[in-house]
């Protein structure tokens, strides 16, 4: 019962530092700065590892699909399966988990040790509100560099893809085929969905992992137990979001 | 004495009325039904051992702790209501400093003005650069706080609050870990500012000079309760044994303190 009093508390809290950071949404332009910093941090110091990751993933996927797909005589939609997976699951959900890891955890550490060192303190006697200075740049940066990540990430999994189906000898599907194959049964509405998943886990991620920052209470040890939190928690949630928005989006 | 103009300081100076205030972390109690009354203008310094419930008081009066019984208010506005702090300006010098790491000394001074729109680039610069004179930092402006010692942090957390053009100041601890002659410099800028802005200062402090000779008043909190209030000449001969220990504490080598507390276990 104290547990489940507890998650309900942390979402309340949550929620609320939403809701407050995007009470501040007018003063945006004037905190262009700030978010131009923060799109660099999000996107541009995460784009070298979304690329190279999703590249191999694409690669792993149709090897994959290569190998088990050779047996119903069915190699030449490998380029359909592998555009597909890459943009409605595993592109989003791959940025999603590499954004909590990398940014997400650098958010946390950042915000919960201006908390322990009292910064946060400061601002507040200075009558500055954290949640428009450290919150809303953050949130605004994420939703505008997800949707650029995961379609990088889309690209690079469809040319690993290629590449191995072009030169794995046990597969031999050209490029041409394999983008054929791709484009014939993928519609706009599949890299939609994909982007709009991948709005919504950035969205909470940030979210997250600022509550999770600016709620740590005690010494420097507690920064490390607070990014702890905020990476497991985002992955956590990250996954079961994914079930359920795709549910939703397949059903809308 | 330092000397040095300070820019006036714009609005009037706030008191503080502290009433029947009790503050409880789980089964601890901090702060004991602690009633006291700063007057606008005053040098009011709050002495008492560590753990005394000093800085908690503090931060009740800067709204950044909700009493669990009782009120704060600074002048007619309630400390603990958010909205005061627009209505008040209050500047807290935390006792380690509590600069942003991430911007320079510069940037750390010009925040509050770049915030709250009070005046263009040039305007700030004026500003911040008069704060660093005050304070002989001009030549850290460009530094971050990482780079700066104890003392220079301390002193630029000042700088900080001199920037705000503040109504109430509050120092927590604003000597501790200084040498003795950055000491007096600092309980000097505490000094001088008061009587040159008439602001009202709350000082939570260890630092016996500092309080005989520049507060108005003193309070002296031990255990979470006011143990008394009075002016520095109240406590040069304390009578009450606890408040004489602790402002003149003996050093007895043939006795020593810890050797009791040893005793008291057994």
């Amino acid at each position: 019962m104290k547990f489940l009093t507890a998650i309900v508390g942390h979402i309340g809290g949550a929620l609320l530092l939403l809701v407050r950071s995007l009470k501040f949404s007018s003063t945006l332009p004037r905190q262009f700065p700030r978010f131009i910093e923060q799109c660099y941090l999000i996107g541009y110091t995460t784009l070298p590892i979304v690329t190279i990751l999703s590249f191999f993933i694409g690669s792993v996927l149709a090897l994959q699909s290569g190998y088990s797909m050779e047996n119903f005589g069915a190699k030449q939609f490998i380029g359909t399966l592998v555009g597909l997976t890459m943009a409605r699951e595993l592109g989003p959900v791959m940025v999603a988990i590499l954004v909590a890891g990398r940014v997400g955890s650098a958010i946390t550490a950042e915000l919960a040790s201006m908390k322990v060192y009292q910064e946060i303190d400061a601002l507040l006697t200075m009558n500055i509100s954290p949640e428009r200075m450290l919150v809303l740049p953050r949130l605004a940066a994420v939703v505008v560099m997800m949707p650029v990540l995961a379609i990088i990430a889309n690209l690079c999994g469809w040319y690993g893809g290629a590449l191995v189906c072009q030169y794995t000898h046990s597969i031999s599907v050209d490029s041409e085929a394999y983008f054929t194959a791709l484009k014939l049964y993928m519609k706009p509405r599949d890299i939609v969905d994909g982007l709009v998943k991948a709005e919504v886990f950035g969205f909470v991620i940030v979210n997250v992992c600022c509550y999770i920052g600016l709620s740590t209470r005690g010494g420097p040890r507690e920064i490390g137990a607070s990014v702890t939190k905020a990476v497991v928690t985002s992955l956590i949630l990250i996954l079961v979001l994914d079930y359920f928005v795709t549910k939703a989006l397949l059903m809308s | 004495m330092t000397t040095f103009t300070a820019s006036p300081f714009v609005g009037k100076t706030f008191g503080v009325s502290v009433a029947n205030l009790t503050k409880r972390f789980g089964r601890t109690t901090v702060l004991h039904d602690i009633n006291l009354e700063v007057k606008p203008g005053e040098i009011f310094v709050i002495m008492g051992p560590s753990g005394s419930g000093k800085s908690v008081l503090l931060k009740h009066v800067a709204g950044l702790e909700t009493a669990t019984s009782g009120t704060v208010h600074l002048g007619e506005y309630d400390a603990a209501n958010p909205a005061t702090r627009d209505k008040v300006r209050l500047a807290l010098v935390f006792q380690a400093g509590a600069l942003f790491n991430s911007l320079s000394v510069y940037d750390n001074l010009a925040l509050y003005p770049r915030e709250h729109r009070q005046c263009n680039e040039a305007g700030i610069r004026d500003r911040v650069m008069h704060a660093l004179q005050i304070l002989s930092l001009e030549d850290s402006a460009r530094v971050f706080p990482s780079e700066l010692s104890g003392g220079m942090k301390k002193r630029v957390a000042i700088a900080r609050a001199l920037v705000m053009e503040p109504q109430l100041l509050l120092y927590d601890e604003p000597t501790s870990e200084l040498d003795p002659v950055m000491s007096a410099t600092i309980t000097e800028i505490i000094a001088t500012l008061r009587e040159q802005t008439a602001v009202t200062s709350l000082v939570v402090t260890h630092d016996r000079d500092l309080a005989l000779n520049i507060a108005d008043r003193i309070a002296i909190i031990i255990d979470g309760r006011i143990r008394a209030t009075g002016k520095p000449a109240d406590f040069k001969q304390p009578a009450d044994p606890v408040i004489a220990n602790f402002f003149n504490p003996v050093i007895d080598l043939k006795n020593p303190r810890f050797k009791q507390l040893e005793n008291s276990h057994e």
